[in-house]
């Protein structure tokens, strides 16, 4: 389990970090490399700077180790709340402690892994004040890949160890028939849900290129949506779960997958293959948050501010 | 004397209070987080108050009530961010304090009246929104008459400054930690588990919810929560205010033993 | 110098960038304004140049550079650098052009000033041989050969911008564009930084545009100076046009303890810019600075003060003093 989701960087990061590479299709329109030449070098460059920040990091391993711990205690708080809860309580929302463990360990492992390879991407609007994003203008590689590689911190495995922690403790408890289907379905809705809040943190940033004081509202839809999705829809308003389907479809990072992993109904009475649409939206909030980043960038270099 | 140090520290407060003011954007992105949450916390604690009626003491109205005065107070009792002494941590670090001790000023009320500043200003800025907002949608059981709120009001000062008291104490361990971040990071988690933040303390079960209640973090949101709830009355809202009250009695006296040994330590290295 | 002499490498016609900005106008109103940032300018620096670009603060300086790196989108003209359109190849320029902005280093903070070369040599794919051969040259001529291992966190402001001028030279740069590179610098700094970038100049042919306040820069570096103003050229020639605009006047930079209004009232002196607690006072280059800190001081709560030498700006005002249409 712990190398499924650790492993996945690569990977999440490809899909997270490869739409909105194509910053040059705006108006670097003619010349340049091919759009899969260009993801290459955008993943390469994240990388580089990525291994920079690492070894940045490392130059102080103490002050590592400690923030990384309290990272991990930090998001660990949540559930010892929840667990304090069933200490009073057997079900909550018509869920067991290991129902609600496995939620809590999905969305924390996704926001987890978005977090690490994103998260620092809400800097964008303080590089934008500070005119230091004209720095990274200058340089013969995508900007995406530069912003998301930026400040990259490491000590956000602390939040990834707590999540995959808690949900492999859920596992083996569920009243479920594993199969590989079923198997599989656990680290495909991680890294699901590790795209979709990308995509939230990509919108979040190219948001940021109109408002740039903004960033603290996107923790809204990212620390919020991960608060919510850790308890069970059915302890929700009928209009929020509607509304975190339809409007901003978290419910896709493991609401759905896990009701259907579960064997439970949806509480909006959806038909079970909406629960297969995950990467489907993925890739389509991918693709609307890659588009919201070029026009960010493009509007960026028309108005300079 | 006294009354130029009243003024003195009137104009630190008063300043403090407007430069908050300035920080709109911040402030709205707060109210928006703050509520935000506030609907998610509600619905959990509806699921578990529906589970278990009175857990805690608490009717549903009360427990509603809880989560929206914990969002309301999340700033102004700087749960979970140093508040202004970030600021002065940042000025241990830098050596510059050197220059505050040699004020004609006493440095604790100093930094004491720049908190209350900013937690004034805060509660209007980030506690009203979200606490109206919880109450349009929301049964709570808010107090009916001003005696109460005005008593809330008296709580929620005494939060603040044992909050800040311990932020203090925290801060001014940088004189001798290397590094203060860590320190600042436990107290940081300590203060929104012990606080009442994640889960009222009410809750906690058996003898480490009794204990839990005796520590200095629960006069910064369970009290004053209590209080305004209508848990508190009476002879036990006596002893609520008074137990906040030797609390921050307490944590400012620790404070100046501990700042009068941080002034000495700067004194003899020679500043 | 090299190359054919009629190479321009910067071409620029009737370039323009018209910002659209938002003011307020009364309570709530808000109204579009266009601000001309650069209005029209046109120029062309031939390969091997070293020119100085100059101009007061806001005058599209760095509009017009962030317009030539690529950063900036032009709003009408043409611009080419190298034969490359910037708006359109960002990227593809990149890697022929250096900047160095003066007062924001590129280099890694924590790591040993080395390290940042490497990302350069990856991040620009510098063949090794050529990438072995800049890096021997830049530290022989930069005196940067003690420095490498150091963490840039520990390096001086003369140290770190040598250390950024060699990083934006790695990969053979045929532009470079200075922004202030002797800012804050030490005379030994500066005059080591102005050899250095002479001796670019003259053996690799490198054009050099160069942004500064510092006048010295200039009369050392540069034979041809344009000045901009108001977004548009307003002087292109030999510096000597330039000098004789004379001597200037000193600003005194007070830090008071609150808001105030203008400081009033204090002889030989007239504030001429207030920005919160800030104050701006300009009084005659030859008069002492001494009685009017005193005269401040004493009815005012001064918490810092800086004098300030007359610079370009006060040379550029001059020279608008002397008449704007007969600089041309």
């Amino acid at each position: 389990m712990v190398s499924g989701p650790v492993a996945g960087p690569s990977a999440a990061g490809g899909a997270a970090a490869g739409g909105p590479a194509t910053d040059r299709g705006g108006p670097d329109g003619g010349g340049g490399p091919s759009r899969g030449a260009a993801l290459a070098q955008g993943l390469r460059a994240y990388g580089l700077i990525v291994r920079m920040w690492v070894r940045s990091t490392l130059a102080y391993r103490t002050s590592f180790v400690m923030t990384a711990v309290g990272n991990f205690a930090a998001s660990g708080l949540d559930f010892v709340a929840i667990m304090l809860m069933f200490s009073q309580i057997d079900t909550l929302g018509g869920f067991a402690l290991p129902e609600v463990a496995l939620l809590y360990g999905t969305s924390s492992s996704s926001l987890g892994l978005a977090d690490l390879l994103l998260g620092s991407m809400s800097r964008l609007g303080q590089r934008i004040r500070d005119g230091t994003l004209d720095t990274l203008l200058l340089r013969p590689v995508p900007v995406f890949a530069q912003v998301a590689a930026d400040r990259f911190a490491l000590r956000r495995l602390g939040r990834i160890t707590q999540g995959v922690l808690v949900l492999g403790w859920s596992l083996p408890q569920l009243d479920v028939a594993w199969t590989a289907g079923r198997i599989l379905l656990v680290p495909l809705m991680v890294l699901c849900g590790a795209a979709i809040y990308g995509a939230v943190y990509t919108a979040g940033a190219a948001f940021q290129f109109w408002a740039q004081d903004a960033a603290e509202v996107q923790n809204s839809f990212t620390y919020g949506g991960n608060a919510m999705l850790q308890y069970p829809p059915t302890v929700f308003s009928k209009e929020l779960v509607r509304g975190v389907t339809f409007v901003i479809p978290l419910a896709f990072v493991n609401w759905l997958p896990a009701l259907l992993l579960l064997g439970r109904p949806d509480p909006l009475g959806l038909p079970g293959w909406v629960a297969f649409l995950g990467p489907a939206v993925a890739g389509v909030m991918g693709a609307g948050a890659g588009l919201a980043w070029r026009y960010g960038l493009r509007a960026y270099r028309s108005t300079g501010s | 004397m006294r009354g130029s140090a009243e003024v003195l520290y009137t104009a630190v407060a008063a300043g403090s209070f407007r430069r908050y003011a300035t920080y709109r954007t911040a402030t709205v992105a707060g109210v928006v987080t703050n509520t935000v949450f506030g609907f998610i916390v509600a619905y959990t604690y509806i699921a578990l108050w529906h589970e278990r009626p009175h857990l805690g003491g608490y009717d549903q109205a009360q427990a509603m009530t809880f989560v929206w005065t914990g969002q309301a107070l999340l700033a102004v009792s700087a749960l979970m961010s140093g508040g202004n002494l970030d600021e002065l941590q940042e000025r241990i670090r830098t050596g510059d304090i050197a220059v505050d001790l040699y004020r004609p000023a006493d440095l604790q009320l100093w930094w004491l009246a720049a908190d209350l500043g900013r937690a004034g200003l805060q509660l209007i800025g980030r506690g009203v929104v979200p606490m109206a907002v919880g109450a349009l949608v929301f049964p709570l059981a808010l107090p009916g008459e001003a005696l109460t709120w005005c008593v809330f009001l008296l709580s929620v000062l005494l939060a603040v400054v044992v909050s800040f008291a311990l932020r203090y104490l925290v801060a001014l361990a940088s004189f001798w930690l290397l590094d203060g971040a860590g320190l600042s990071l436990i107290s940081g988690l300590a203060c929104m588990f012990f606080s009442g933040m994640v889960l009222p303390l009410r809750v906690f079960p058996g003898d480490f919810g009794h204990f839990v209640q005796l520590l200095p973090w629960a006069s910064m949101l369970q009290v004053p929560a209590d209080v305004l709830l209508g848990a508190r009355t009476g002879g036990a809202l006596l002893r609520g205010l008074a137990f906040q009250a030797g609390w921050a009695v307490a944590l400012l006296a620790l404070g100046r033993l501990v700042q009068r040994a941080a002034t000495r330590k700067v004194v003899v290295q020679g500043g | 110098m090299s190359g054919t002499a009629a190479e321009q490498l910067i071409e620029m016609d009737g370039v323009e960038k018209v910002f659209s900005v938002r003011r307020k106008e009364g309570r709530l109103r808000r109204v579009r304004h266009e601000v001309r940032a650069v209005d029209g300018i046109t120029f062309r620096v031939p390969r091997g140049e070293m020119v100085g670009y100059i101009g007061p603060n806001g005058a599209g300086k760095s509009t017009t550079i962030k317009m030539l790196t690529g950063i900036l989108v032009p709003s009408g003209g043409r611009l080419r650098v190298a034969g490359i359109d910037p708006a359109r190849e960002r990227t593809r320029l990149a890697r022929r052009i250096g900047v160095v902005f003066g007062q924001r280093t590129t280099l890694w903070w924590d790591l040993p000033l080395k390290d940042s070369y490497e990302l350069v040599r990856r991040m620009y794919r510098v063949p090794d041989a050529r990438y072995r051969d800049n890096l021997a040259r830049c530290v022989e001529l930069l005196d940067l050969a003690p420095l490498l291992d150091v963490p840039v966190r520990q390096l001086s402001l003369g140290q770190r911008m040598r250390g950024d001028i060699a990083a934006a030279l790695l990969h053979d740069p045929e532009v470079l564009y200075l922004d202030e590179p002797t800012i804050g610098l030490d005379v030994v700094s500066k005059a080591k930084v102005r050899e250095f970038l002479r001796e670019v100049n003259a053996e690799r042919g490198t054009t050099v545009l160069l942004t500064t306040h510092d006048l010295t820069d200039i009369e050392q570096l540069c034979r041809r100076v344009m000045v901009i103003d108001h977004g548009r050229l307003v002087y292109d020639g030999r510096l000597d046009g330039l000098r004789a605009a004379g001597e200037g006047e000193r600003t005194l930079v007070v830090d008071l303890a609150r808001e105030l209004p203008p400081i009033e009232g204090v002889p030989g002196a007239r504030t001429v810019k207030v920005a919160g607690p800030r104050q701006w006072l300009v009084f005659p280059a030859g008069q002492s600075a001494a009685p009017l800190v005193a005269a401040v001081a004493e009815r005012y709560p001064l918490v810092d003060l800086s004098v300030r030498e007359p610079d370009i700006e006060d040379v550029i005002a001059k020279l608008y003093a002397g008449g704007r249409g007969g600089v041309m």
